[in-house]
């Protein structure tokens, strides 16, 4: 999993930032909203969506706004939201 | 259940387990997810770590984790994974138990197990009360907080676990909440690469049995609290370490290195093999 830089790196201006693919397991949400509330860049948000067990479990609002910053992942107490990083534009032209 | 997503931790739960049966808005999920994600992290060899636990709702870790794992009975958790520990010293031995277990019923096996500098760590869900038995006030209840023991408010005052544990030989001390998602992982990781006792108190919301009872129904209630209140304070003296509705002093406490009590052990099994003792 990806451990994640906390401080603003030097060459802030300069940098791309990582981008994520947001992983909903929806049945497995208990709907606490934790990853809602705590998401640095309000990526999520409560759908009307009633899922397997009764509660509404996040939507994704804007992914494109994700830092893959992981807090998501961390904070779910039930597995069930997830990111995976996806290649910056640098490392696809490093190979 | 069957799903088409995996969860890239889920290789360290118990499949037939899970889902978990804490209700919404509980930290345990939370503590059990930061610890696999620090195992995940560290590489370590499942072959090779043993989860105990207590009973109690957080006891329940034990049966989801996919190691070596021991529910135990009420208040010997520590008991038992001194047994493991000393039979196999190569094994990581992990306790991840509750408040009630770990300092109620299970005080003198705490108190001596850091005393006597046991290679055991300790990860204890501190929720304010019993939550498995329906919320009666416990060690760790905050004075005047209302429980189904005290519903006027507790006149105990409260266990502070850090201090306590500092104060019996723990070579590791910290405190975090289940907001500190990071610190606490990092700090679970920094624990198991150490020799010693090792002890973090994770400050756990339980919404349905304390939260309720204390004017935060829900578990985003408790986490507000948390952010609301929470102070880093690395390196302070423990017995400042305040848990109050207005401050919540987390941070490490204790990193200190000394000698085991299974590393001694071996060493005086050897030495009286050699006919080495005395003074
Ligand atoms: C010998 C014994 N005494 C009492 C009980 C009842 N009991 C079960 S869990 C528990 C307290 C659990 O509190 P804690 O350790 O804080 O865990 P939590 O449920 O809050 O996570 C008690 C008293 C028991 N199971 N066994
Ligand atoms: S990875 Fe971070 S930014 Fe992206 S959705 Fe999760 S919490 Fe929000
Ligand atoms: S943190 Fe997990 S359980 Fe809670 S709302 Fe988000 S996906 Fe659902
Ligand atoms: S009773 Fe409290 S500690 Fe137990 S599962 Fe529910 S919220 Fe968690
Ligand atoms: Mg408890």
């Amino acid at each position: 999993m990806p451990e994640r830089i906390r401080h603003a790196p030097l060459d802030m201006g300069k940098a791309t930032f990582p981008k994520a693919k947001i992983q909903l397991i929806k049945d497995q949400c208990k709907g606490c909203g934790f990853c809602i509330r705590f998401c640095p860049q309000k990526v999520l948000e409560e759908s009307q969506e009633i899922n397997a067990r009764g509660v509404h479990p996040p939507k994704i609002v804007d992914e494109s706004k994700c830092l893959a910053c992981g807090f998501c992942t961390a904070v779910c107490p039930d597995f069930a939201i997830f990111i995976i990083e996806k290649p910056s534009k640098e490392d696809v032209k490093n190979g | 259940m069957v799903q088409e997503i995996m969860h890239p931790l889920s290789k360290y739960l118990r499949e037939a387990m899970i889902p978990h049966i804490w209700c919404t808005g509980c930290g345990n999920g939370i503590i059990l997810n930061c610890f696999v994600h620090a195992v995940d992290e560290l590489e370590m060899d499942l072959d090779k770590l043993v989860v105990v636990s207590g009973i109690g709702c957080i006891g329940r870790s034990a049966g989801y984790t996919n190691a070596d794992s021991f529910h135990t009975t009420h208040g010997r958790a520590l008991a038992f994974a001194t047994g493991v520990k000393l039979a196999n010293p190569e094994l990581n031995v992990v306790v991840i138990s509750g408040d009630g277990d770990l300092f109620a019923i299970g005080g003198n096996h705490f108190i001596h197990a850091a005393r006597r500098n046991m290679g055991i760590k300790v990860i204890c869900a501190n929720n304010f009360n019993y939550g498995m038995t329906g919320g009666q006030q416990g060690p760790t209840t905050p004075l005047e907080a209302s429980t189904t023991t005290t519903p006027y408010g507790n006149i105990e005052h409260p266990f502070n676990l850090v201090h306590l544990a500092a104060a019996s030989g723990a070579t590791y001390v910290a405190r975090w909440t289940t907001l500190h998602v990071r610190r606490l992982t990092q700090s679970i990781k920094r624990m198991l690469q150490k020799e010693g006792f090792c002890f973090i108190e994770v400050v756990s919301p339980c919404p349905e049995i304390f939260g309720r009872r204390n004017k935060m129904r829900t578990g985003l209630e408790m986490m507000d609290w948390f952010k609301r209140a929470s102070v880093v304070e690395n390196f302070s003296d423990p017995s400042k370490a305040e848990i109050t509705p207005e401050k919540l002093v987390v941070g490490e406490f204790v990193n200190i290195e000394k000698v085991s009590y299974e590393k001694f052990l071996h060493e005086k099994i050897s030495q009286i093999n050699e006919r080495k003792v005395g003074w």
